[in-house]
């Protein structure tokens, strides 16, 4: 405590210092360094972007208990992730979760509704029965709601545990941030295989590669 | 609810106004049953509705049932009620499916009971049975565009063949 204390107050001290000028040369590169990132437009645009998304409050079938009205209640509480505002209007939205079957004859309605958001927008498609039709396979229900629309990510299950919609939440923000972590890595044993762009062999990376990669990793899984 | 001797009572009586309205009877669970010939089955129904003594003027479900592999193989059953006693009778029409590509018809009984309205294009919709006299007859529950009638035995389950390996090993 008494450590952190007296490092802000060095932070302090030097940003007094660079104010008054004090800081020059080599002091205040290592300075600017240390506080500034630089990004690009589009990267910084993404992160704002998958930080606020107003979900569509639309339930479809029993899967809708579990996405849009369990997640946003106080036990699980989507608004951690930044998208407790959920929209009444499909203009105002920007993803709709597919909570359930589709019918034949909601189809089109849904993809009536996907068709009046406004760009950008995303769709999950949550649960067995909008991914593949799951147990109704008859003659009334669509066979996968990527027959009709463009989907960004599905959510096993029948049906899948809000933590398992919120996890699905959080890949499809990565997704957005143009970072999609797959977790097949992880799935076949295989995290250490990376090939790397620049540097050594696989089982040595230089130095500032491994320390970018690791950085990177840090981001994409805390 | 007529108990067995009530239902050939029953059955006796339309039998005098209507010679050959009633082909058989069936008292199965405690359900009185009255098979009728299709061409007379307004007769029927008006005769249960209106002659006094019976007066089973409630109709609480007109369904249908394909029983595929026999012959008739389309049941359309009404099940009427008499409010004031609480009692119930279930009339059955079978058709059989003309085979040349038509539908099979009946009469509508909207005019008897405006309930069966909604319920006959029900019927009509899943199992393609005509009722003829039908004010709107059109698809309810199905989109307008759909082919085919989807509760008939003879229609495909629908759906898509789950790819497993084992199924891919071997078949595919």
């Amino acid at each position: 405590m008494e450590i952190e204390r007296r490092s802000f107050t060095a932070r302090q001290a030097s940003a007094r210092d660079m104010l008054r000028g004090d800081l020059e040369g080599e002091d205040l590169e290592r300075y600017v360094e240390e506080k500034v990132v630089t990004t690009t437009f589009e990267k910084m645009l993404n992160l704002a972007r998958s930080n606020s998304i107003f979900p569509l409050t639309f339930g479809l079938a029993c899967c809708a208990i579990e996405a849009p009205i369990s997640i946003v209640t106080a036990r699980y509480d989507l608004a951690r992730f930044g998208a407790e505002a959920l929209r009444a209007s499909p203009r105002q939205a920007d993803l709709i979760i597919l909570s359930g079957r589709v019918s034949i004859k909601m189809a089109p309605v849904v993809r009536r509704l996907y068709d009046q958001m406004l760009e950008p927008k995303w769709a999950i498609s949550m649960g067995a029965c909008s991914s593949s039709g799951g147990m109704f396979a008859n003659y009334a229900v669509v066979q996968g709601a990527d027959k009709f629309m463009p989907i960004d990510l599905h959510i096993p299950g029948c049906p899948p545990r809000p933590e398992a919609v919120m996890y699905g939440f959080t890949k499809l923000q990565r997704k957005i941030q143009g970072n999609p972590d797959q977790g097949w890595r992880q799935r076949y044993n295989a995290v250490g295989t990376e090939e790397w762009a620049r540097g050594g062999p696989a089982s040595t990376p230089s130095p500032e590669a491994a320390e970018a990669y690791l950085a990177a990793r840090e981001m994409s899984l805390a | 609810m007529p108990d067995a001797p009530g239902l050939e009572l029953i059955r006796g009586e339309i039998e005098r106004d209507h010679p050959g309205a009633v082909t058989s009877t069936s008292f199965d669970r405690e359900q009185a049953a009255l098979l009728v010939d299709p061409a007379q089955l307004i007769a029927v129904l008006t005769w249960l509705r209106n002659t006094p003594g019976q007066g089973y003027r409630f109709l609480s479900s007109l369904h249908a049932a394909d029983y595929l592999p026999a012959e008739p193989r389309f049941g359309v059953h009404y099940e009427l009620i008499n409010r004031e006693r609480v009692e119930r009778i279930r009339v059955k029409a079978m058709l059989s499916d003309p085979g040349d590509g038509s539908l099979p018809q009946l009469d509508s009984c909207v005019e008897l009971f405006p309930t069966a309205n909604f319920q006959e294009r029900e019927v009509f919709d899943f199992f393609g049975i005509e009722f003829r006299g039908h004010p709107e007859l059109t698809r309810i529950l199905l989109p307008e565009d759909y082919v085919g009638w989807p509760q008939r035995r003879d229609f495909p389950v629908g759906g898509e063949p789950v790819t497993f390996t084992y199924n891919e090993r071997n078949y595919g």
